[in-house]
């Protein structure tokens, strides 16, 4: 009923070509904007800003990043931490070197690092294939992993290792480091990730985007029809491994404030993926979703004991929540392969057609 | 049509529990992140038993502190940074007293964070040496000693084992430690010894993720022979070491774990391999203690414990946990002594902390006579830099094996206020002390 698109018109190539061709979809995301820009910082506490939503849009920006080069261009990666440690680790380095340079600006640039790692390490990609391409990349994964902890230089020869975010500004506000508040971090993560996911929507859409899925579906095909294979794989790492770099910067300078080499360690690379894949391969708000999904419902369990005034130890709530998160994993992959994307897909054309399916 | 009675009954009990428990204000709240999964459980667990067994002692005898019950929240951190951060995100809110993150990724995180929100910190023995600096650090506290003091006693020990600093020239020791700033922190201190006494100092560094298979290690070990092995381990890498250096046929007199690495289980798995095995400690073990005896009648006995047995209660660990929790409660009993009021706030309790003074008389009052050695923090020292000793594991407990000896303070000061220059010069910037002292 409410889902409908009879009677909207499109007159024109570019109306036809629209992201979002039906109003509907136009107005959900308008009220979605909304809520992210307006409802939150006005109605949720530090709580909700600090643990729920900063790491939420930093977590779906890379796996925007990893659904880019996986599930858009079909080359598994492992490699995500370390590449989201590069652009720690870049941003790191640019601050202490510029510290008056607009911390934003070097977070983004930041990216620009992981993606020269990206790209070197996608190298490999033209002749390694499928699972073998997992390997490699998880060689990336280790050796980088390695580095953070080995190469004392990248941590300022810190004693322990870690990097600790200074305080820096952006337009006069203070944005990274102890003082800068939640609101104005979240704002800041909020206006990259909004900023990256149009320009990722616009990439995907386009002539790269659709080479990446020539590759994808068949390589030699696409190679036959004129697609340079190693340039336009390449280019895929590059960009996944840009975005990738940037969620990086953005986690440990507007989210946790210091970080160690094991922040960026397998479990990461393996959360994003996982990420994905249950958000929905080749999907951008499949990226979304899944970020929710494997973020957000940890957190909702192991707050439910003290609502509900249970007083269960927090270790038994932790292992109930992994087997519950595990358990559910499996569930909706077998209900449903393709993810909350192919999900919500199937649920709009249940809405398009009700009351009267056929 | 059962399924939709089951989706309504769910989410009306969702409504229903929609109104969270309201917390009672008058409380102590005390948060404890603790971990009692993953990798690092093994040690984890004991400090997290006696953290909180302590604290419902005094609540279940005392009525809580100064007649003001405590109320307890652990929030498992499973050691990682980011669920750290998490806890105390999702704890500062309700009126959290002080902060004990038990890892040092994790405290390292808090410590810019704690002069904002004016929570102090307290990390026992952990954590950033340079925070004994009070004067920078207003708001952290290590008390009994920093790693830093741990490394040079366990320098000064090896000295006395030889017969003197001057016999430290030419020797070898090797220092296994985990690859994260826990065990990368007291490399500075090693090095400048090093420098100053002549020995040269190898290291073995062990990733977090292969902390369960040192053999490597062990191997580079028998081909350097070492005459001293140093062990900065956490978690599973203790037990492991402790196996491999067994394995090897390590002279185990001369391997000494700083004090995080003398759990009971840490060396039991060895069996009789690791009989002679070292640490550093600085308080008792066992459960001869007044304390811990009340502990075992008034919170154990009535199961109020998360304890596996109770021959568990006064292990090693768990009395740190115990020594852990008396800092707490003698700081909010101290702040509470200083403002008057029963009900103290976080910015009380730091008072507390800075003018904590444990006395031989204040430790025979708790019933913990002899268990450390008193401790008193001032505003320029967080951390007491207190005496420490030597512990040898028999193959069935833990036992003495040195007098108490005082780690070399005189090395370690200049340095801490080195480091802690250092601090606030490459995080500019650093805000000034802004609390009176005393």
């Amino acid at each position: 009923m409410l889902y409908r698109e009879t009677g909207q018109f499109r007159t024109s190539y570019a109306a036809d070509q629209a992201i979002f061709p039906l109003r509907q979809d136009r107005i959900g995301l308008a009220a979605i904007a909304l809520v992210a820009a307006l409802a939150v910082p006005l109605l949720a506490d530090d709580f909700f800003i600090n643990t729920i939503m900063i790491p939420f849009l930093i977590f779906a920006l890379a796996s925007i990043g990893l659904n880019l080069l996986t599930g858009y261009a079909g080359l598994l990666s492992l490699g995500t931490g370390a590449f989201m440690g590069v652009g720690a680790y870049a941003c790191y380095k640019l601050t202490t070197f510029f510290p008056e340079v607009n911390v934003l600006l070097l977070i983004l640039l930041s990216g620009f690092f992981s993606a020269g790692i990206g790209f070197v390490f996608g190298l490999p990609s033209l002749r390694i294939k499928g699972f073998y391409l997992a390997v490699a990349t998880l060689a990336a994964q280790f050796f980088l992993d390695w580095c953070f902890n080995r190469i004392g230089w990248l941590y300022n020869y810190n004693a322990s290792g870690a990097i600790e975010v200074p305080t820096r500004e952006a337009f006069g506000i203070v944005l990274t480091g102890p003082t800068a508040t939640p609101l104005a971090r979240y704002m800041a993560v909020l206006a990259l990730v909004v900023l990256m996911t149009w320009l990722a929507s616009n990439l995907v859409r386009g002539r790269i985007g659709r080479s990446w899925m020539m590759v994808r579906d068949m390589d030699i095909a696409a190679e036959l029809m004129g697609i340079r294979l190693l340039r336009t794989k390449l280019l895929a790492f590059a960009v996944s491994s840009f975005y990738c770099g940037v969620a990086g910067a953005m986690m440990v300078f507007l989210w946790l404030g210091a970080a160690e080499a094991s922040s960026f360690g397998i479990n990461v690379s393996f959360q994003v993926l996982f990420m994905v894949i249950i958000g929905g391969l080749g999907s951008l708000l499949g990226s979304f979703m899944g970020a929710a999904f494997i973020w957000i419902l940890p957190i909702v369990i192991r707050a439910v004991p003290a609502t509900l005034g249970l007083d269960i130890g927090a270790a038994t709530v932790e292992h109930v929540s992994f087997m519950l998160v595990g358990g559910l994993i499996i569930f909706i992959l077998i209900a449903e392969p393709h993810g909350f994307a192919r999900l919500w897909q199937v649920a709009k054309q249940k809405m398009r057609t009700w009351p009267f399916p056929y | 049509m059962r399924l939709r009675q089951a989706l309504l009954g769910a989410a009306a009990l969702a409504v229903a529990a929609g109104a969270p428990a309201a917390p009672v204000l008058a409380d102590l709240y005390v948060p404890l992140l603790t971990y009692r999964t993953g990798a690092y459980a093994g040690s984890g667990i004991p400090i997290a038993d006696g953290m909180h067994d302590y604290l419902a002692m005094l609540n279940e005898r005392d009525g809580g502190i100064g007649g003001v019950r405590i109320a307890i929240e652990e929030c498992e951190t499973g050691y990682d940074a980011q669920k750290g951060v998490e806890c105390y995100e999702s704890t500062k809110g309700k009126g959290a007293l002080v902060y004990n993150p038990y890892s040092t990724g994790i405290t390292l995180q808090l410590i810019p964070k704690a002069s904002v929100d004016k929570i102090p910190v307290l990390s026992m023995a952990y954590g950033l040496s340079a925070a004994a600096e009070g004067e920078t650090f207003p708001w952290i506290f290590n008390p009994p000693d920093t790693y830093w003091d741990g490394a040079s006693a366990i320098i000064r020990y090896i000295a006395d084992q030889e017969g003197g600093l001057d016999a430290l020239k030419g020797k070898k020791i090797g220092y296994i430690y985990l690859d994260a700033g826990y065990g990368r922190e007291p490399i500075p201190l090693l090095e400048q010894l090093a420098q100053n006494y002549g020995y040269e100092l190898v290291q073995y560094p062990v990733p977090g993720n292969q902390m369960q298979n040192q053999s490597s290690q062990w191997l580079n070990v028998r081909r350097d022979r070492p005459d001293y092995m140093v062990m900065w381990g956490w978690g599973a890498m203790n037990p492991t070491a402790v196996k491999e250096a067994a394995k090897i046929r390590f002279p185990m007199e001369k391997f000494i774990g700083v004090w995080w690495a003398g759990g009971d289980d840490d060396a039991r798995p060895a069996g009789e391999g690791a009989k002679g095995y070292k640490t550093l400690n600085f308080h008792g073990v066992g459960a001869d203690y007044g304390a811990i005896q009340d502990i075992l009648e008034h919170v154990v006995k009535k199961g109020q414990s998360k304890v596996a047995s109770p021959d568990k209660v006064g292990e090693n660990l768990y009395n740190r946990g115990v020594m852990n929790s008396v800092f707490i409660a003698e700081a909010i009993r101290t702040a509470q002594e200083l403002t008057g009021k029963k009900e103290v706030d976080a910015v009380d309790v730091r008072r507390g902390f800075e003018n904590l003074n444990i006395t031989e008389a204040r430790l025979k009052e708790i019933g913990l006579e002899g268990f450390m050695k008193p401790l008193e923090i001032t505003c320029e020292d967080h951390s007491g830099h207190n005496p420490v000793y030597v512990q040898q594991w028999n193959g069935q407990r833990w036992e003495p094996a040195s007098e108490w000896f005082e780690p070399m303070t005189d090395v370690v000061r200049p340095l801490l206020e080195q480091a802690a220059r250092d601090y606030v010069q490459a995080n500019q910037p650093w805000p000034e002390r802004a609390e009176p002292c005393g």
